[in-house]
């Protein structure tokens, strides 16, 4: 067995070919890993743990920085030193997928695509962070609208960046924008839905996807959705891109009611959006993740503070019924968590939620929070506690997967689930763990397969709680359409296949874990 | 004030891809047309350099 790094001085490749080509080198006979990274300082310490360039061996892998390329091979000797022995092979993209992109020579800068295109409107911009700001401002620059998906950008790039767009008309969806949806374009990780009169305005991507395909799901469907980047109503940045999206919104034609989805906004950027609200002629339904205290309801603008219920008010404002199936009452949640919970043995207390959605991890803290229950979390919301290292649970722990420390230098866990996939393991081996929450995510540029990727993980926590005489109940959602190339049902059918409770929404999958929560508390006092 | 932003939410929208292929290869394979940028970090990827570059340029 042999275990070897591959270092290329100044090579940068974006991290979803680097996974292509990391599975290509696994696939091969007698491969067992590989791993194709960027040498930043958190995927060398991911590779140092996994045992490669151990005890300054490797000059070349202690060296490398985040602008050289890593290949970290495992396996039989003659297999690692074939493929180590040419790696520019392995980097080359195939010719089909050259050719996939029909142009006969790419241009080399944003100036020069504007030059080949003058019509061009939206760049979309996932350069490494560092480099992002720039992109963008030369995007601005050139007259077009800027998705940026690009995280770790500055908070003052940020709002130089968004000025210089509300001066010229245009918008900054980001930084760290996952998914925006124009005129039946979905960018990023959007998802297939319909057109229809909703319009949504985001600063959340997974909220916009799971709102989206909520309404796609009721037959109703999706104007525009335009996303702000997480921060955009934090008081640094005054909600610049809301504004704008807001604006646009108004005036179009095809948006006959405005969803706006975000965190709780910094309080001068409250009052500004509450301003603009009740200046509004369309209705407008708010839904602020988690908010102890909404604002005001007026006869044209709705609140809510769980996705669900936004998603019920649009359908009804815009005058289309509710959604496809009727939410199940809390007493009938409670009594289902009942049946499992005392399946569960006294030592099994804890529930461990590992998220590809940052959303989705915050809505759920949110839900227990509402029930007076403190999970400890990454990205914890107010009255939660923090992780000190998010590598690790404690009790019961909420984790958002997405966090920039599981992101630098490799794809999003929607894109790839190996660090979701190993952290899933790790929670199996814990006997104090009585549920896991999980969410999966479809989409244009999502996995191929979220569920298949997590499934050998799912049975080997079910596997091993068994064999410990425990029950672990894993409970899910999918987030997506009939109209996904994944297939919404395919998917959902996979997960009951390996034994998980699925429901059809992460709001309605938390309020069951809640329930559930609540009674093995209670089991606790009564002991 | 020109209002591009507007004018994109009535007309079908035109891509510039910088970063991920992947993202550029759905909104083709969707029916839309994108120019991808074949883009590699500027100055070798170092910071400074690229700063110097964009004051003279």
């Amino acid at each position: 067995m042999a275990r070897i790094t591959v270092v290329r001085k100044n090579r940068y490749f974006d991290s979803v070919f680097l996974m292509q080509v990391a599975r290509r080198i696994a696939g091969q006979p007698g491969v067992n890993d590989a791993s194709a990274l960027l040498a930043t300082d958190a995927n060398k310490k991911v590779l140092t743990e996994l045992g490669y360039g151990q005890e300054g061996h490797d000059a070349d892998f202690a060296a490398a920085g985040p602008n050289d390329l890593v290949l970290a091979l495992e396996g039989e000797e003659t297999a690692v030193r074939a493929v180590a022995a040419d790696p520019e092979a392995w980097l080359r993209r195939s010719t089909a997928a050259s050719a996939a992109t029909g142009a006969a020579r790419e241009p080399r800068s944003l100036r020069e695509a504007v030059e080949m295109r003058p019509d061009s409107s939206v760049a979309v911009i996932s350069v490494p962070g560092q480099y992002a700001a720039r992109e963008a401002r030369a995007a601005l620059d050139e007259g077009l609208n800027v998705f940026l998906f690009s995280s770790n950008v500055s908070v003052e790039d940020e709002l130089s960046l968004k000025r210089a767009a509300r001066d010229r008309g245009l918008v900054v969806m980001g930084p760290d924008c996952g998914t925006a949806f124009l005129c039946g374009a979905g960018i990023g990780f959007a998802n297939a839905v319909r057109r229809g009169p909703i319009g949504i305005v985001g600063s959340s991507g997974t909220g916009m996807q799971e709102f989206s395909s909520l309404v796609h799901a009721a037959g109703s469907g999706i104007s525009h959705a335009i996303g702000t980047g997480s921060r955009d109503l934090s008081d640094a940045i005054g909600g610049i891109s809301t504004l704008t999206a807001i604006d646009a919104l108004e005036a179009d034609p095809a948006t006959s009611v405005i969803a706006i989805l975000s965190k709780p906004p910094g309080e001068s950027a409250t009052q500004k959006l509450m301003e603009r609200l009740a200046r509004c002629h369309k209705p407008v339904v708010l839904c602020l993740l988690g908010a102890a205290a909404m604002p005001a309801e007026t006869g044209s603008l709705l609140t809510a503070s769980v996705i669900d219920d936004a998603v019920e008010m649009a359908l009804r404002k815009a005058g289309l019924g509710g959604p496809a199936r009727p939410r199940p009452s809390r007493d009938a949640l409670r009594a289902q968590a009942a049946a499992e919970v005392a399946r569960m043995r006294p030592a099994q207390r804890h529930v461990r939620g590992l998220f590809a959605g940052g959303t989705f991890c915050y809505q759920s803290q949110a839900i227990f929070r509402g029930a007076g229950l403190v999970v400890y979390s990454n990205s914890p919301i107010h009255g939660m506690s923090q992780l000190a290292d998010p590598r690790v649970s404690l009790e019961s722990s909420f984790v958002d997967m997405g966090a920039e420390i599981f992101v630098e230098g490799r794809p999003h866990p929607m894109i790839d689930a190996t660090l979701r996939r190993t952290r899933l393991a790790a929670e199996g081996e814990d006997p104090s763990v009585a549920l896991v929450l999980l969410d999966f995510i479809l989409g244009a540029i999502s996995s191929r397969d979220p569920v298949g990727d997590l499934v050998p993980a799912i049975r080997a926590v079910r596997e091993s709680a068994r064999r410990r005489g425990d029950h672990v109940t894993v409970v899910g959602s999918v987030c997506g359409t009939d109209a996904d190339a994944q297939g919404l049902e395919a998917q959902t059918g996979a997960l009951a296949d390996a034994g998980v409770l699925v429901f059809p929404s992460n709001a309605q999958a938390a309020a069951f874990c809640r329930e559930a929560a609540l009674l093995l508390a209670a089991r606790k006092e009564v002991r | 004030m020109a209002e591009p932003l507007k004018d994109l939410l009535q007309g079908k929208p035109v891509f510039v891809n910088v970063g991920v292929r992947e993202f550029g290869d759905t909104l083709r394979a969707a029916g839309y047309d994108v120019l991808h940028v074949d883009w590699s970090p500027p100055a070798g990827g170092n910071a400074e350099m690229a700063a110097l570059l964009d004051d003279l340029l």
